[in-house]
């Protein structure tokens, strides 16, 4: 069972606990995009087999959403962070880095 | 290839049954391939037997990293059935079911399909309602299904509680040439038709990397050297998306581990297959004796083969109330498997961005009923290089177009 720490309200939660909602750090494209760019946004995911980061809710404690950097592999929980940023922090990582060296996610490194 | 049959039993017990052969080669890979198929589960056999057996391609290797039948072939629940809605999903899975029906003789290897029945409940209003219209659906795909009242749904598995209170059993769907096949014996018996044809499966052999010349596919880095090839099919469930990295393109697929879990064994008690999609749970009862369940996905991301505990406890919780003997059971055994989502919860079977490489993937978690359609249909868009009827609205540019196959809405959760 994966257990993540809200960073709002600074809980341990349990898997139980928590709704997970996909990939984190998403580019959201519109009805004005072109049809790539949509189809991107609405289908195209990462998927990795290691490194991954995600949206997860803290459907019953405090409701809130953030964000959280996993291994797909291991399950291994590498931090949770604000969902308020458009990339993850330097803590997280350099967490990710101590532990996985020359990882690569998306535009991320 | 010596054939199975009685005769050979009574002649081999002459010879105290040394004289069985290997049922498949284990050769090295040669240097160059006209097909390579990455992933000996079912859909990858299947693929490379229909490709020599219908379109006479036999130069072909099926390349496994592990064992072969050992991914989500050996982790599921065995159910075949072909009750879907949309027209394209009804077309490929009747297709597979109806070559399951003769699989056992065809390959002169015993599959043990049982075509027991399967039963999927209705316990709401809405089921009622998308259940009817999925056997009038059926009807006019010539699908063999039928909607039964709650009283023929007890007299077919009495050992259900249709009550309620929470769920009350209002109908069901009833396809009566649904059952189970035995999921092994599927790879196997491809296996050993692929292998008399002539074609090389090289197990424990991983795939490290594909070669392009430009936009084309020349062959693939595998752990046991370099092989060439003309073609290359993808066929590998839940790491379709690793492969398809190495390929350079990228596919709308996201990987999550659904478990499945088996009771100890006990007498027989069931003689159909039961999906409880409200509660969410489905169930049949094995050879052995053991209850087979199946439950739902994790909702996130993983490679980890095992599943989180909590939806064991879910899925047996939701099904004890419709079958309240389910609570004195011990459970045996659980597993999971790595399955691949698309957004529309239907497979792709598709030519890709890279000339040359075709990919099979996305059955998520309904893929065991379409081994033989996906095959098939898979096997025809490598030997053609263009989709056949049952693989054209699965391609991969489905998305971009908007035109999905919407089971996710049509069938509700189980798949």
């Amino acid at each position: 069972m994966i257990t993540l720490h809200c960073p709002y309200c600074g809980v341990d939660a349990d898997e139980t606990e928590l709704t997970p909602g996909g990939e984190a750090h998403l580019k959201r494209f519109g009805p004005g995009s072109s049809d790539e760019d949509f189809e991107g946004y609405l289908f195209a995911r990462q998927n990795p087999k290691g490194v991954h980061f995600e949206r997860w809710r803290h459907a019953y404690g405090c409701g809130k959403w953030f964000l959280a950097a996993r291994c797909t592999m291991t399950l291994e929980v590498f931090g949770t962070y604000s969902a308020q940023t458009t990339e993850p922090p330097k803590k997280i990582k350099d967490a990710i880095s101590a532990k996985r060296p020359g990882w690569t996610w998306g535009a991320f490194s | 290839m010596k054939r199975y049959s009685a005769f050979a039993i009574a002649r081999q017990a002459l010879s105290h049954h040394q004289g069985w052969e290997r049922a498949w080669r284990s050769p090295q890979p040669k240097r160059k391939y006209d097909v390579i198929i990455v992933g000996a589960g079912g859909h990858g056999l299947a693929t490379a037997y229909y490709l020599g057996k219908n379109f006479g391609i036999t130069n072909v290797a099926v390349i496994e990293k592990g064992w072969l039948g050992g991914g989500n072939t050996g982790r599921n629940t065995t159910i075949i059935r072909s009750n879907y809605l949309q027209d394209p999903s009804a077309a490929i899975y009747e297709k597979a079911r109806s070559l399951y029906e003769t699989l056992s003789q065809e390959l002169n290897y015993n599959i043990m399909f049982s075509p027991r029945g399967v039963i999927m409940l209705a316990q709401t209003q809405s089921e009622i309602r998308g259940y009817q219209r999925t056997a009038h659906a059926n009807a006019l795909q010539g699908v063999q299904t039928e909607w039964i009242t709650p009283a023929r749904v007890k007299e077919l598995c009495p050992i259900m509680n249709i009550d309620g209170p929470r769920y009350p059993v209002l109908g069901g769907l009833w396809q009566a040439r649904g059952g189970t096949a035995r999921h092994d014996a599927v790879a196997w018996g491809y296996a050993r038709a692929c292998s008399d044809m002539g074609m090389d499966i090289i197990q424990q052999c991983e795939v490290t990397g594909v070669r392009r010349e430009g936009a084309k596919v020349v062959g693939v880095e595998t752990t046991k050297g370099a092989i060439d090839c003309d073609k290359l099919g993808m066929v590998v469930a839940g790491h379709a998306g690793v492969l398809a990295d190495m390929a350079g393109f990228k596919l709308p697929v996201e990987s999550i581990a659904l478990q499945a879990l088996v009771s100890e064994p006990i007498k027989p008690c069931m003689d159909v297959v039961v999906m409880a999609n409200t509660v969410h749970g489905y169930l049949s009862q094995s050879d052995k004796g053991e209850m087979v369940i199946g439950g739902g996905t994790d909702g996130f991301n993983n490679y980890t083969q095992r599943g989180s505990f909590h939806h064991i406890e879910e899925t047996v919780r939701a099904l004890v109330e419709t079958f309240p003997m389910l609570s004195r059971l011990k459970m045996l055994r659980q597993w999971g498997g790595i399955v691949d989502m698309t957004g529309d919860r239907s497979a792709i079977i598709s030519k890709t961005p890279v000339e040359g490489v075709f990919v099979n993937c996305g059955w998520g978690t309904g893929g065991f009923k379409a081994i033989p359609g996906s095959g098939w249909a898979m096997a025809e868009l490598i030997a053609k290089g263009a989709p056949g009827p049952l693989a054209e609205a699965f391609t991969m540019e489905r998305f971009k177009r908007g035109q999905f196959i919407d089971e996710s809405v049509a069938a509700g959760v189980a798949h």
